[in-house]
Parts: C-alpha cells; sequence; structure tokens
C-alpha cells in the first residue's frame, strides 16, 4: 500500500510544531526543555565537575580531556500505553550510550581535563523521535552551561514509508502496519558531521542518501530554534 | 563551611527574616500547579512550583488482581525517584533512602487520610480491581520537596480520567472517560516544619534544610486532624516544640489549602 498522505497531514519533509525553552532548571548549570509534536524532553547539565568513583577509570584512562556522560530517562507515566517500569533498562542504556557519542564530537572537552560533565534527560511525555529531542535539548543545556562547542548539535529521526521519505517520524507512524524503515540522524549542520546514525527496517543505499538530506533540512530548522531560545534566555 | 551558613541563618532567623527575606512561618511566594502537563501519555498529571522547587507528578491506571487481603479494594503505589537532573546532589542508581523516604511519606499522608475510596476501585471482586500508579519527580529541587511532591501528587490524582474498558475489562489507553477517581471532596494537606537551634520554620530552601537540626512532616486532615506524622533529623524535639510545630502547620496548611481547589 502506498503512503501518500501522512496521518496527521503534515507534508512530507514537515517537522511537528516545536517548542524550546533554555534555563529551566536554576540549579543546574546549564538547562533546557525541547518539545517537538507530543514528546516533550528535558535535559540539565552538571559540570565540569570532579570525577566520582564510578567515572574515575574513564576519566584516567584519557587524562587529556575530560569525560561527557550521558543519561537518557523516560519517566514512569510517559508513555501512551502501561506505566513504564522506572529505572535503568537495556534500552535506556542504549540510548544513553549513543546520545554520548553523538554529544561529544562536538564539545570541546581537552578544556577539561580531569573532569565531567553530566548530561541528564527526561522525558515526561513521549510519542516518538525521544533520543533526538534529546539530544535537542541537551546541546541546548550544554550550551547554556558556557561549555565550548564546534556547533549545537541537532537532530530527527527520518523514516522511509512506503516509497517515502518522511521527516520527524511521529508514533502513528513508526507502527505503520506494512513495516517501515526509522532512521535516527544527529548532525552538526555546520561542519557536516553525522554524530548519530541509527536505522531499524529496510532501506536502500539510495533512500539513506536522500534521508539524510531530508534529515539535514530538518536539522536546519531545528537549529534555528535553538538559537532562539539561546537568545532569548540571555536577552 | 555549613558551620559559617549556619551561623549567618541563625543571626537572620533571630531577626524572624530569611536570605530571601521571607518571615520564618512564610511559604515562598511563587506558588503554582498545573494540571495536564503530560496529558497525552498520563491519566492525570500536575508540575508544582514553589519557589524555585519544581516537581512533576503523573498517574497511571492499570487493571490488577487485587491483593489477597483486601479482595474488594482497588490499591495503590507512590514512587519518587529523585532525579539527578535536578539537584548537584543527586546521583543515578537504585533508589536512595531520602527517595523512599519521600515515597512512604507521601503514601501514607494520602493512604491514612482516607483521601481515596480504595472500595469504589474494585471492578470484580477477588478478581479485577484498578491501581493507582503516582510517579512523582523533582525537575528542580531548591527544598521543601516533602510538600511540593505531596502538593503534586495530590494535584496528579485530581487531574486523572479514567481511561476506556472493553467488556474484558482490558484499558483502552488512547480513550479516556469524564470521570475522574473516587477521591472524597476535603482533602488532606502536609506541612513539614524544620527546626535549626531553637528556631522552627517552614518551606525551607536547599540551603535552609542542610543547617536543620530535626524535621517534622505533618499530615493534616480538612478537620485538622493530624493523619501521618514523620520526624527526620539527627537531634530531638521537645513536647513543646512537637506542639508548637503542629500548630504551625495546622496554620499554614489552612491559607495554603485555599490555593488548592
Amino acid at each position: 500500500m502506498a503512503y501518500n498522505k501522512r496521518f496527521d497531514g503534515r507534508k512530507f519533509d514537515e517537522l511537528r510544531e516545536m517548542e524550546a525553552k533554555v534555563g529551566i532548571i536554576k540549579r543546574a548549570n546549564g538547562s533546557a526543555m525541547f518539545r517537538i509534536g507530543k514528546t516533550i524532553a528535558l535535559a540539565a547539565v552538571y559540570g565540569p565537575r570532579y570525577a566520582s568513583r564510578d567515572v574515575y577509570s574513564r576519566v584516567m584512562k584519557s587524562p587529556n580531556h575530560g569525560v561527557l556522560r550521558c543519561n537518557y530517562n523516560m519517566m514512569a507515566f510517559s508513555g501512551s500505553g502501561d506505566r513504564v517500569r522506572p529505572g535503568p533498562s537495556r534500552r535506556s542504556k542504549e540510548l544513553s550510550l549513543v546520545i554520548e557519542k553523538a554529544l561529544t564530537p562536538l564539545v570541546n572537552l581537552e578544556e577539561f581535563p580531569g573532569s565531567v560533565i553530566d548530561v541528564f534527560i527526561e522525558l515526561p511525555q513521549t510519542d516518538s523521535g525521544t533520543r533526538c529531542a534529546g539530544i535537542v535539548a541537551a546541546s541546548m543545556a550544554l550550551a547554556d552551561a558556557g561549555i565550548k562547542m564546534k556547533d549545537l548539535v541537532t537532530s530527527v529521526a527520518v523514516g522511509k514509508i512506503g516509497d517515502k521519505i518522511v521527516v520527524d517520524v511521529n508514533k502513528e507512524e513508526e507502527d505503520y502496519e506494512d513495516g517501515m524503515a526509522d532512521i535516527a540522524i544527529a548532525m552538526s549542520t555546520e561542519t557536516g558531521e553525522i554524530t548519530l546514525l541509527q536505522n531499524d527496517g529496510i532501506l536502500k543505499k539510495e533512500d539513506l542518501i536522500e534521508a539524510l538530506n531530508a534529515a539535514k533540512k530538518g536539522c536546519l530548522e531545528i537549529k534555528k530554534l535553538q538559537i532562539k531560545a539561546l537568545k532569548e534566555c540571555y536577552k | 563551611m555549613t558551620d559559617i551558613i549556619k551561623e549567618h541563618a541563625i543571626s537572620l532567623f533571630s531577626k524572624n527574616t530569611r536570605e530571601d527575606g521571607r518571615k520564618l512561618d512564610e511559604y515562598r511566594k511563587d506558588f503554582k500547579i498545573e494540571l495536564g502537563v503530560s496529558s497525552k501519555s498520563a491519566e492525570g498529571s500536575a508540575r508544582v512550583t514553589l519557589g524555585e522547587t519544581i516537581v512533576i507528578a503523573g498517574v497511571k491506571l492499570e487493571v490488577t488482581e487485587p491483593f489477597p487481603d483486601t479482595p474488594d479494594a482497588g490499591a495503590f503505589i507512590v514512587n519518587v525517584e529523585l532525579l539527578p537532573l535536578s539537584s548537584p546532589d543527586f546521583e543515578s542508581g537504585p533508589p536512595s533512602i531520602n527517595s523512599i523516604e519521600l515515597s512512604r511519606v507521601t503514601d501514607r499522608v494520602l493512604r491514612e487520610s482516607e483521601f481515596i475510596d480504595f472500595k469504589k476501585l474494585c471492578l470484580k471482586k477477588g478478581e479485577k480491581v484498578w491501581m493507582i500508579l503516582i510517579d512523582i519527580y523533582p525537575i528542580n529541587n531548591a527544598g521543601n520537596l516533602f510538600d511540593v511532591a505531596y502538593i503534586a501528587a495530590l494535584a496528579a490524582l485530581k487531574d486523572a480520567k479514567f481511561p476506556k474498558l472493553d467488556k474484558e475489562n482490558k484499558i483502552d489507553y488512547s480513550e479516556h472517560t469524564k470521570t475522574g477517581l473516587p477521591l472524597s471532596k476535603d482533602f488532606p494537606m502536609s506541612c513539614t516544619v524544620l527546626k535549626s537551634k531553637n528556631f522552627i520554620y517552614i518551606d525551607p530552601t536547599d540551603k535552609e534544610e542542610e543547617i536543620a537540626d530535626a524535621r517534622l512532616t505533618i499530615g493534616l486532615t480538612s478537620h485538622d486532624e493530624i493523619c501521618a506524622l514523620q520526624k527526620g533529623g539527627e537531634a530531638g524535639l521537645t513536647i513543646h516544640e512537637i506542639d508548637k510545630m503542629v500548630s504551625l502547620a495546622i496554620t499554614k496548611t489552612k491559607e495554603l489549602r485555599k490555593l488548592i481547589k
């Protein structure tokens, strides 16, 4: 079956409605909220601070630069179905890891040898694209914390449904009955570096290239909003 | 370090004032309850702000088997997670003793006041009942999590609506009814009173919590009966002090009650 019209009526390259706010958590060194559609991500940055015992070995392994550590967590009531069991899961641990890898290449960790920058991402409400929303919020929080970066990291999920490439997949599309490919992408629009790339589903090489280009367009739009939110916070 | 901060705070206390200019028996000014903050996923949700402290609570409803000792009553569970996102003092990992105490005290105030009519949560005796799951998360911990977490839980409960059930009592989470939870009109309140040297004060900031010698959380019904108590902190309290703390809690919860509908 061809996918000719998106479930929520958006154009194929259209993002869901977005909202961004910086400086929402006063006790953190930097913080931000990012909402895309029904997905809400909160991010807080603590640090650079002393490495506690559980990251000490990681810090010692790379004495020339600091360590960025991420923690992704869904709140228990954030899913539209059953309650999510609180606490870490295999899924949340993997996502924490890939988010960490998505942010690290753009952060100047050489400036903070021996210390840790902690990034905490919490999701009070989820629809789809939670890791991407988390990255967008985290990047703003890092900027708010005054940590030097090469660029803000932006992120969006692109899908292939039928023969269409769709930007910013929502839950309904993710659960498309005839199957789909779901590609999570994070990038620096400045350098063109892609720092997160994950795919579930069948995809041709050409589709992937098309998806990456579509993602870039979406990312530029998200970055505009990130900058606007940061400027608003420091008016 | 704490000694210097404490000395300074105490000298202010003796003039019935604090660092932020409040009197010892005053709540912080910015008090706000926002309902339905996760309305697309939770059955009920609320964000409560008091000063700089922000707490989110959400309610999920499930259909489960009743506990064997209460075959005709529903149940509820309160869970607090002290997110490392909300404070530099919290760390990730298994629930800390502080988060367990916070959940259990919140649970006690709600349970012992008989605010929720558990009998009305029974769908089929001995087989199926509603289970209320309340999850509470601080977003910014600037002090007084005991009271703010409690109000967030209360507000989320009031906000909650039952999801639709099909014939086999299976939940359809995509549709919600207009029916709220069986809650009594009169709601309990909770007030935490702290003591440092010979001063008692309410609604502490995170710094004022650090300098406290003792803490007393008092759960009160709408008729000003005590429904729950929890003492914390290193120092002991005299009967006279407890008397003063409970009286203060009664006066202050009356004030706060008016701001909660």
